[in-house]
């Protein structure tokens, strides 16, 4: 669906964007993960043909950014950064203006945007100004006006940028819905948004792609084994030889001893194995109290500090 | 065709979903009205020679404050990339946002005609130089207009655009004066005459509408658009 190669673009000396390459499929939810100034917004812009990358390639449904800028268009829904609005409209001129130019029959513009108005909870502000809105609404009004014409692609810049939690959280069910049936791609620096939305997240930094993958993927890269934390009631030395002895575990190590009663333990796992059943059956067939299993990944932040801070 | 048109509407609706459409309209036609009638009984003459002297001047702050908002706004806001990345063409655009503003000029002109039907009433004056200055300032307007909408594109604070805006009319305006052609070396005396924004203005204000008065005006329109489909590509590159 989307076939970047090699994308690069130069403000003066500096690379904004560095040679960047991807693919997107069908009906995927792509987030761009970054600190601010990392690219992604230009990146979108060149990928909306709102600006021309100096060098490279970006095909989009089939269309090529420098060469067919207006047919790559009708397919995108575009919300740019700050869901910008023209404040001196009324709120159906505006969706009115948006269905005219995206050449939906006069006829049906009526039904189009009342289907869109109630996918966006736009219905009780249809009457009004864009000036009178909300922040919440504002941005629903943008997203409206990039869905207005059902697009394949949907291209959002930080959609849930300046919203408070419970509009975030609307915002997020909305983009999941919407993207069941389109391929979507969200940029944000908020980490937790990327990882409750998309299917695949391409970090950049720098003008660069750092690193892509699940976010499940991601967080397994920056340790490689997954942690886990027990609480153990027992003997030490028996239990000691007892982990020695499994082979699913690379090392561990007390981290807490509670008057030789209760042992913390911090296990590091040897892959992909199943180490939580195996150490419920170990406890269980020696009768030691377990009063805490509990496993920690790396999180998507570990990956993103590692990426994009570690490195220098 | 069809997009022109939905710009054309969004803009010109634009104009008057603001109150200072109404001031602007309010102050133009007060201004001229006292400027033209302070000494329309003094002279007792039924004629609007004065009138239409004094109206490139007036154009020159007027018009920009019609113009200065037209791209500068959208950059402002960020609309611009909303409005790019839709389906459609830059001239389309460009000319959506002309028409707009040269249809809100042509409706403040259009509520001046009670001064010529004044006139009418009270005198029998030379019908030729009132038709003609009408002419004439709709396409002088154009050509400040088209000014106003170019300079509009390089900057996204319309104050700037604004005044910009009225130092390259100024200029334009001012190399056709006569104190300004006797100052100049004497080749320069015909071009600098022919390129003057006011001085074919005046010779369409005579009641002779010669075709190369109407064309240096559309000239000076295209280009200033064509610079302007130059800025708005210059944003890809």
């Amino acid at each position: 669906m989307i076939r970047v190669s090699n994308l690069t673009k130069r403000y003066g000396n500096n690379a904004a964007v560095d040679g960047i390459s991807f693919g997107i499929r069908k009906g995927e939810i792509v987030g761009f993960l970054g600190p601010n100034g990392a690219g992604k917004t230009t990146t979108m812009r060149i990928l909306t043909s709102f600006l021309a990358p100096d060098e490279g390639t970006a095909v989009i449904a089939g269309f090529d950014v420098i060469k067919e800028p207006l047919e790559l268009r009708k397919r995108i829904g575009y919300l740019p950064e700050n869901a910008p609005l023209y404040l001196d409209m009324g709120v159906l001129d505006y969706l009115n203006f948006i269905a005219e130019i995206r050449d939906i029959p006069a006829g049906e513009r009526g039904m189009r945007i009342k289907k869109i108005a109630d996918l966006c909870a736009l219905n009780k502000v249809l009457k009004k100004n864009a000036y009178e809105l909300s922040k919440g609404y504002r941005q629903r009004l943008c997203l409206a006006q990039a869905l207005i014409h059902n697009p394949d692609i949907l291209i959002l810049d930080e959609p849930t940028a300046g919203l408070d939690p419970n509009q975030i959280i609307e915002i997020r069910e909305l983009i999941k819905e919407i993207g069941r049936e389109k391929t979507v791609i969200l940029s944000s620096h908020i980490l937790s948004e990327v990882s409750a939305t998309c299917g695949r997240v391409l970090i950049i930094n720098e003008g660069k792609i750092v690193a892509s993958g699940t976010p499940e993927e991601l967080s397994n890269r920056a340790t490689g084994k997954e942690k886990i934390y027990i609480n153990l009631k027992g003997q030490r030395e028996a239990i000691e030889t007892r982990l020695r002895s499994m082979s699913e575990i690379a090392s561990f190590r007390v981290i807490e001893e509670n008057g030789g009663e209760l042992l913390k333990y911090e296990i590091e796992s040897n892959g992909d194995t199943n180490l939580n059943e195996a150490l419920f059956h170990m406890t269980v067939d020696n009768r030691w109290v377990l009063t805490e299993l509990r496993k920690e990944k790396a999180s998507l932040e570990d990956v993103f500090l590692q990426l994009t801070i570690g490195e220098k | 065709m069809q997009n022109i048109i939905a710009i054309f509407k969004r803009e010109f609706k634009g104009y008057f979903n603001s109150t200072i459409a109404y001031i602007f309209i309010t102050v133009f036609l007060v201004l001229t009205g006292w400027l033209f009638f302070r000494s329309f009984f003094i002279i007792n003459q039924a004629d609007m020679r004065g009138f239409f002297a004094i109206l490139p001047w007036i154009f020159l702050f007027f018009v920009p404050a019609i113009t200065m908002r037209l791209w500068a706004e959208e950059k402002k806001l960020g609309t611009l990339e909303i409005l790019m990345t839709l389906p459609v063409k830059d001239h389309e655009v460009i000319f959506g946002k002309f028409l707009a503003s040269y249809a809100f000029l042509a409706v403040t002109i259009l509520l001046s005609l009670p001064l010529p039907i004044t006139i009418l009433y009270l005198g029998t004056p030379d019908k030729g130089p009132i038709i003609g200055g009408y002419i004439g300032t709709l396409l002088m307007g154009g050509a400040f207009l088209a000014i106003g909408l170019f300079v509009s594109s390089l900057t996204e604070n319309q104050i700037v655009a604004f005044i910009i805006a009225v130092i390259i009319s100024f200029g334009l305006l001012i190399i056709g004066e006569q104190f300004v052609l006797f100052s100049v070396p004497n080749w320069l005396v015909p071009l600098f005459s022919y390129l003057g924004l006011g001085s074919h203005f005046s010779d369409i204000g005579r009641g002779v509408v010669d075709s190369r008065d109407i064309i240096y005006y559309l000239s000076v329109i295209l280009f200033f658009i064509f610079l302007n489909m130059r800025t708005l590509e210059g944003r890809r590159w």
